[in-house]
């Protein structure tokens, strides 16, 4: 029993810690497949974040500032997309400008709006998305593991982290089996076959963009109204590019990027975990290396000395069509 | 970025478009502030007052525009091979801890020698931060932009572990060393008669240098020929015969110790001591400085004068209206990055048309 005390909080925080990062780097995915790169994920969660506690705090629920977070996920979308595609601007210099903007504006609206010096008020468990009890606990709960297992590993988590979850098969399944998940492949490979085959290339690219705001939306609302209880200046906190550097490891493919974030959820949940530990030889654990891990990774693997990745090959690159 | 089919006449470009571009970005922050219940033309006011209305004001910003100075030469020159270096707030905060290291270590040396030496530490760190990504992109195939965000986050770690655990000083509560040797101070302008109590120090003058030195080396010798033809076309330039790959990593030392300025301003100049976040995020406003300068030296040194005005003016104005908080400025810098970089496109059309029925 007693290793399951010390396993199953690690794990159920490895979940929960998990889940904005696996959103944010799906997003990343879907975005950088259909061939735009997208650097603003971190300013995307942060605004969705921000209007998800505003319209939580205001309307006392939480759905409604879910729906809020991707509202405001996906008008800094349509930007990014407006930029990248209608005017063939550089996507990642876009994508920097919009990772500034939402940092300046979500503190400034703070401040204007609820003069707490740049936080929302903290939210009633009303607003927020609280661990959902799946039914059959009270039965399984006498079971000795699996009871356990099912009450706070399994179950005892927020919808979100379902939803995030059940998104990998979902984007797997899209991308890989359907017409539009191939079509949408196939503008991040060759946009000009998708053109020659007669569908619009710019109309599939700022679909891909869409989809990749409202995950991040998700992302954000999941930060602010299910992890915390309420906003706070900068509260992505490099999460943004920690799914990016997700999303590269995971080779641009869901369930490799689900292996990653969990990954880096384990890392994230050991941070907490080892915080001020005195280790034998070592002294107090150092947790900036834990925290640097991920970005490491990154580059190794960039640098092709473990294994190698390949980006769609049109990432990046504005299409324009021949005339 | 592929250019418009016509052309604009040269003063277009490099005046009108600019600004342009800064009074859409201050529409839209005034249009924000109105619908937040806040009087734009007051905060406005606030605003220039604020930056340039005294003469401690304009020491102030002239302190702020030395940072934004170095980062912006360091982005441009990257810019100028067509590399995207996000990396200069890594690259500056590595450099912060090579003029600590040797300010800290060596402060036994006479000024005229510890100084100079803190900055070779520091461009030494800030370059190597930089030609690390550089010779990856050169010869590992991975993408820089990549490569130097991750860098700012491994910079930013190192820094805060070291600090924390290694350099800070004995006893203290805050997370930083201790005073450097008087030796290390560099002089403020102050000090040579400028009457203003701002810390604007002799980096500003070392900032000039600087954007000479890049002009000098970027527009009269065959480097940085070589350096303007690669960012214009790799096909060319390797039928040229450049050497990229070497051009790539000595581009990037470059831009990196250029970054290091931010380290030798704030903390030779101002600060005395090795503290955490003293970069400020100024890594990222030299994209927007550079953006907006065209990558030219000059440009970019107006541009930083612009930039720490708006920042030391969005002190201020935090300070007068106490609803406006001064992270108003990072949005006004994000919009000039989205106007003059993403949606640089976006106006030239129409001017293009204004331009053309004025010209008949």
């Amino acid at each position: 029993m007693e290793i399951l005390d010390a396993v199953l909080p690690p794990l159920a925080a490895t979940l929960r810690l998990a889940t904005p990062l696996l959103l944010a780097a799906l997003a990343g995915m879907v975005s950088e497949r259909a061939g735009i790169i997208d650097v603003g994920l971190e300013g995307k969660m942060l605004v969705g974040a921000f209007a998800a506690a505003a319209v939580a705090s205001a309307t006392g629920h939480a759905v409604p500032g879910l729906l809020a977070g991707v509202m405001a996920a996906c008008l800094l979308g349509l930007v990014h997309a407006y930029a990248c595609v209608t005017l063939r601007g550089s996507q990642v210099v876009s994508g920097m400008a919009i990772n500034i903007i939402a940092s300046g504006l979500t503190a400034t609206l703070a401040l204007s709006w609820f003069r707490l010096g740049g936080q929302t008020p903290p939210l009633p468990p009303d607003a927020r998305f609280l661990p959902l009890v799946l039914p059959g606990t009270e039965a399984l709960a006498d079971i000795p593991v699996l009871g356990r297992v099912y009450g706070t590993l399994i179950g005892g988590q927020t919808a979100l982290v379902y939803l995030a979850l059940a998104l990998v098969p979902l984007s797997a399944y899209v991308l890989g089996r359907t017409r539009f998940g191939l079509r949408l492949r196939a503008c991040g490979e060759h946009p000009a076959a998708v053109d020659t085959a007669g569908i619009s290339v710019a109309r599939l690219r700022y679909a891909a963009v869409l989809i990749a705001s409202v995950l991040c939306g998700v992302a954000g609302a999941s930060i602010a109204t299910a992890q915390g209880a309420g906003f706070q200046r900068d509260m992505t906190a490099g999460r943004g590019y920690i799914a990016l550097a997700a999303m590269i490891l995971g080779g641009w493919r869901p369930w490799p990027i689900l292996l990653a974030c969990l990954a880096f959820g384990v890392l994230d949940a050991v941070a907490i975990r080892l915080q001020g530990v005195e280790l034998p030889g070592v002294g107090q654990f150092p947790v900036q290396a834990v925290q640097a891990l991920p970005y490491l990774l990154t580059v190794i693997l960039l640098a092709g000395f473990v294994g190698r990745t390949v980006p769609p090959r049109a990432s990046g690159l504005p299409y324009i069509k021949e005339r | 970025m592929s250019a418009a089919p016509a052309t604009l006449p040269r003063w277009v470009d490099l005046a009108l478009l600019p600004l342009l571009n800064l009074a859409l970005a201050l529409a839209i922050t005034a249009l924000l502030m109105l619908a937040t219940g806040n009087d734009p033309i007051v905060a406005l006011t606030a605003l220039a007052v604020g930056s340039l209305g005294s003469a401690d004001a304009i020491g102030y910003t002239l302190y702020y525009a030395t940072n934004m100075a170095f980062t912006g030469l360091a982005v441009a020159v990257a810019f100028q091979g067509g590399l995207f270096n996000i990396g200069a707030e890594g690259q500056a905060t590595m450099a912060g801890l090579g003029v600590a290291l040797v300010a800290l270590n060596l402060e036994a040396l006479p000024a005229a020698l510890l100084v100079p030496m803190a900055m070779l530490g520091g461009a030494g760190l800030g370059a190597g931060c930089a030609a690390i990504p550089g010779w990856l992109q050169a010869r590992r195939g991975s993408h820089i932009v990549i490569t130097t965000i991750m860098f700012n986050f491994l910079a930013a770690s190192l820094l805060v572990y070291l600090v924390v655990n290694v350099l800070i000083a004995p006893g203290s509560m805050s997370p930083e060393t201790r005073r450097f040797a008087a030796a290390a101070d560099l002089p403020l302008l102050s000090s040579l008669g400028l009457p203003s109590s701002a810390p604007v120090n002799l980096a500003l003058l070392l900032a000039l240098l600087a954007a000479a030195a890049v002009w000098l080396l970027v527009w009269r010798t065959p480097w940085g020929y070589g350096l303007r033809v690669m960012g214009q076309s790799t096909e060319v330039a390797r039928y040229a015969g450049i050497d990229q790959e070497r051009t790539t990593i000595l581009v990037m030392a470059l831009s990196g110790a250029l970054a290091s300025g931010v380290a030798v301003n704030e903390l030779l100049g101002a600060q005395h001591r090795l503290l955490l976040g003293f970069t400020g995020g100024y890594g990222f406003t030299g994209i927007a400085v550079a953006l907006m300068g065209h990558n030219h030296p000059a440009g970019v040194l107006l541009a930083a004068l612009l930039f720490g005005a708006l920042t030391q003016g969005g002190a201020e104005l935090a300070f007068e209206v106490p609803d406006v908080p001064s992270e108003i400025v990072v949005l006004i810098q994000g919009l000039v990055i989205l106007f003059a970089g993403a949606l640089g496109n976006m106006l030239r059309p129409a001017l293009l048309r204004v331009m053309g029925r004025a010209g008949r």
